[in-house]
């Protein structure tokens, strides 16, 4: 669980329906270089930008697909924008030197007021002049399909993840229960292995994950124990099995049964599915790879592998809306899941890894310049499948 | 703005309205300084410095206040890919200097749902004369990317220096890059992006923060002075002599591999100064040991700060006046047959030690046409003989090639990779 509870995502029960409101804003894809004549034939519209004008030759467009020839007549190197409301960028042209033409070509569904602007220099809200887009273009309707699909099939992936999670669960819980510390200690990591995939949405409870997943120091309101994995990690490693043992296990399945329940009735959006993806590796970073998480038993790097794994399923269920709106992200992907993999399967020990403590100063960073590369391209997940 | 220029410019102010300011004014020659020439200091200090040349910026360019270096190592075996983000760095550097953010979707222009393209913490800040320059370590040549047969000599490691205490986790690098500017907010953004956008192709090997320069390189700059009290870096090669800058910096064609021509190298040794020992030395002692007046940064015996040194001077008792092992005597082009070395190096204080005393010390950055000529010699001299030693140690130590400036459409290092 995370340091900060409140951090994790609110995952309301949101509907499908708001997939439509996803194709909200975004950059367009920045163009090439043209041929630097004035192509208005072909529907585009001509920049004349110089370093101390902006002359756009239509001042309207009907929404769709909007083309921007940029010609950069001046001295200083250029840029080209069109804004939305408040200054969100619909699209963006730049490094235009002295004496080039580049293509800008912009997708832009919703009529309206809109800016465009150069930014001779590249500094500065740059010279800027109001364009009308109107009417509505018509939504890629296979966008929304894809999304749909892929929230449904992220959403099979947590309800297999859970049904296994439950006899797991109870399995460790009864050993716990039966007194067999040395058995107990095998089933730990291997019952959260399913608990660590989903975990943003398990964590999406606020108020079942404190209990499953909270840590002897977190701060706890008055009356609250410390419970869950974490408390019997502790009474298995460290303090042996005490009085109370049983019940805290009775307890967490009883818990892991109303998470079961629960899951079943959320709807993800495509947005969540991403910042899931983010979130996983964001507690790989600073929980598993410093030893935090399970700090008692050492058995950090199952956790680290199925945070991995869950973030993979989740982009997995996106792939095929990423592959529509950018050709390199995916393949970004694949090489950096498949070098964090890699890695890991080095630290393999029998059916599991090895130890935090077995682990050098040399071992750790390895696994954080490798996680830091698979974040940034997870990072981009989210922005990349709301692009309109 | 820093706190020194309002120093100075709280003392011209002052030397206006009064004559008692005026008489404070005496003792730090700056703070006498016509207000509106500060003025203009002041509005210099925000300006943008040119990013493409012939040689990078960042070595000649007048020293700014504040350092941000860093020392990569390169994790993928990719050759494709550390030239794709050689590239993009070159892009966001280009930016970065001219004072925009690192890309154009910026801090907020971007899709609400992705992170913000540019991490914002230079957002209304003036480009501040940042300089972003590059350099290649040795290690970058060892047959990972096919550039065995393009190592230059003077990449060879630098010997062990007597009572090195080099930390391996301060040294060396396959990369290295040094962003200056005047506002450490600035620096700092910039390293901080590159490191952003080379997650994947790099990491992060060691850091630096250098918080006032202790070289001026340039006639019109004041020097400055490191924690020791003292001015530094009065004889350096000054940015106004090119044909020291040729003989002393540069790296001329047939001096090695044609794609350094124009280059430099750059040697980074972080310094450690045992400052609460030296604070307890006498006045005296400290100024026989460097071979300079303290306030003036005069040689003993001569009136002004860039009154040359007469190493053949003898005081009363027949001694030299500048001690066989001061400092300036062993370091002067004179002692070391002539070569010389633009240095360009800040004061750091990171934290404490852990034992009561602050990690404080000189990050020292020095640009030489062939390291092994000009700066080996000079340091095995100071490092055995220098009276100095006793109050400093070398920690952390780097040597990496600067390669040179970037053309019209080219990308850093473009020459060696192409």
């Amino acid at each position: 669980m995370p340091r900060a509870i409140a951090r994790s995502l609110p995952l309301s029960v949101a509907s499908l329906a708001s997939l439509a409101l996803l194709a909200g804003c975004g950059t367009g894809s920045g163009g090439g270089t043209g041929s630097g004549a004035p192509a208005e034939s072909d529907g585009s519209i001509t920049v004349n930008a110089s370093d101390t004008a902006c002359e756009v030759s239509k001042a309207e467009a009907p929404a769709g697909k909007l083309t921007f020839q940029v010609a950069n007549k001046g001295t200083k190197v250029t840029e080209f924008y069109l804004y939305g409301t408040g200054d969100r960028i619909m699209g963006e042209v730049e490094n235009v030197g002295p004496g080039l033409t580049r293509r800008l070509i912009v997708e832009v569904p919703d009529g309206g007021t809109y800016t465009t602007a150069c930014k001779p220099g590249m500094v500065g809200d740059g010279i800027r002049a109001p364009f009308t887009v109107t009417g509505q273009a018509n939504r890629s309707v296979d966008t929304n399909a894809r999304l749909a699909e892929a929230t449904a099939s992220y959403k099979r992936y947590v309800t297999s993840q859970i049904e296994a999670l439950v006899p797991k669960t109870e399995e460790f819980v009864t050993t716990v229960k039966a007194g067999n510390v040395a058995a107990a200690k095998a089933q730990f990591p291997v019952a959260r292995t399913y608990w660590e995939r989903i975990e943003p949405v398990a964590e999406s409870f606020g108020d079942l994950d404190p209990k499953m997943d909270g840590r002897e120091d977190d701060e706890r309101a008055p009356g609250e124990q410390f419970t869950g994995y974490h408390r019997l990690e502790k009474d298995l490693w460290v303090d042996g099995l005490k009085a109370d043992s049983p019940a805290i296990a009775d307890q967490l399945l009883a818990d892991m049964k109303v998470l079961q329940a629960r899951v079943a009735g959320v709807e993800l959006t495509p947005v969540q599915l991403a910042n899931g993806a983010k979130e996983l590796l964001d507690e790989v970073a600073t929980g598993k790879i410093t030893g935090e998480e399970d700090r008692y038993s050492h058995t950090d790097l199952w956790d680290f592998k199925a945070n991995v794994e869950g973030s993979q399923a989740a982009v997995a269920a996106l792939r095929p809306v990423i592959d529509e709106k950018d050709k390199n992200l995916g393949p970004t992907l694949d090489r950096r899941f498949a070098a964090v993999d890699t890695l890991l399967e080095g630290y393999r020990d029998g059916d599991g890894f090895k130890l935090y403590t077995q682990l050098t100063p040399d071992d750790t960073k390895k696994m954080a310049a490798a996680v830091d590369a698979l974040g940034e391209p997870v990072s981009q997940v989210a922005g990349v499948v709301t692009t309109p | 703005m820093s706190r020194r220029r309002l120093f100075g410019l709280a003392g011209a102010g002052a030397a206006l309205a009064g004559a008692g300011a005026a008489i404070a004014g005496t003792v730090v020659s700056r703070s006498a300084e016509p207000a509106m020439r500060a003025a203009a200091r002041e509005e210099a200090a925000r300006d943008s410095v040119p990013f493409r040349g012939q040689h990078q910026a960042g070595i000649v360019t007048p020293a700014q206040d504040r350092m941000h270096f860093v020392a990569l190592d390169v994790t993928t075996t990719d050759r494709a890919a550390l030239v794709d983000l050689l590239r993009r760095w070159t892009r966001a550097a280009e930016r970065m200097t001219a004072g925009a953010e690192v890309s154009p979707l910026g801090a907020l222009g971007g899709n609400p749902d992705a992170p913000p393209a540019d991490n914002g913490e230079a957002l209304g800040l003036p480009a501040s004369q940042l300089t972003v320059t590059l350099g290649l370590g040795g290690s970058l040549f060892d047959g990972r990317f096919g550039l065995a047969g393009a190592k230059p000599a003077g990449l060879a490691e630098l010997p062990h220096f007597q009572l090195d205490q080099l930390d391996p986790k301060r040294s060396g690098g396959d990369l290295c890059i040094q962003a200056c500017a005047n506002d450490p907010q600035v620096a700092v953004h910039a390293i901080r992006h590159l490191v952003r956008m080379g997650f994947g192709t790099t990491s992060v090997r060691w850091s630096q923060l250098g918080f006032g320069r202790t070289s001026s390189t340039s006639n019109a700059q004041l020097t400055p002075r490191n924690l020791f009290g003292f001015k530094d870096g009065t004889n350096n090669i000054k940015a106004e002599d090119p044909a020291a800058l040729g003989d002393h910096v540069w790296v001329a064609p047939g001096d090695g591999p044609t794609w350094l021509a124009g280059g430099s190298y750059l040697v980074a040794r972080r310094i450690r100064m045992h400052i609460e020992i030296w604070d307890r030395t006498s006045l005296a002692e400290q100024e026989s040991i460097i071979g300079r007046q303290k306030g003036s940064g005069a040689p003993p015996g001569k009136p002004g700060e860039f009154d040359p040194s007469d190493f053949a001077m003898a005081a009363n008792d027949g001694r030299p006046l500048i001690g066989e092992n001061a400092h300036i005597r062993l370091a002067s082009a004179a002692a070391n047959g002539g070569a010389k070395i633009l240095r360009r190096g800040y004061n750091f204080v990171d934290g404490a030690d852990g034992s009561g005393h602050l990690d404080a010390g000189l990050f020292f950055i020095c640009f030489a046409r062939d390291p092994h000529r000009q700066f080996v010699p000079m340091q095995r001299a100071l490092a055995s003989q220098d009276d100095l030693m006793e109050y400093i140690e070398h920690t952390g130590s780097g040597l990496f090639a600067v390669p040179p400036g970037v053309g019209p459409d080219g990308f850093w290092a473009d020459t060696l990779f192409e």
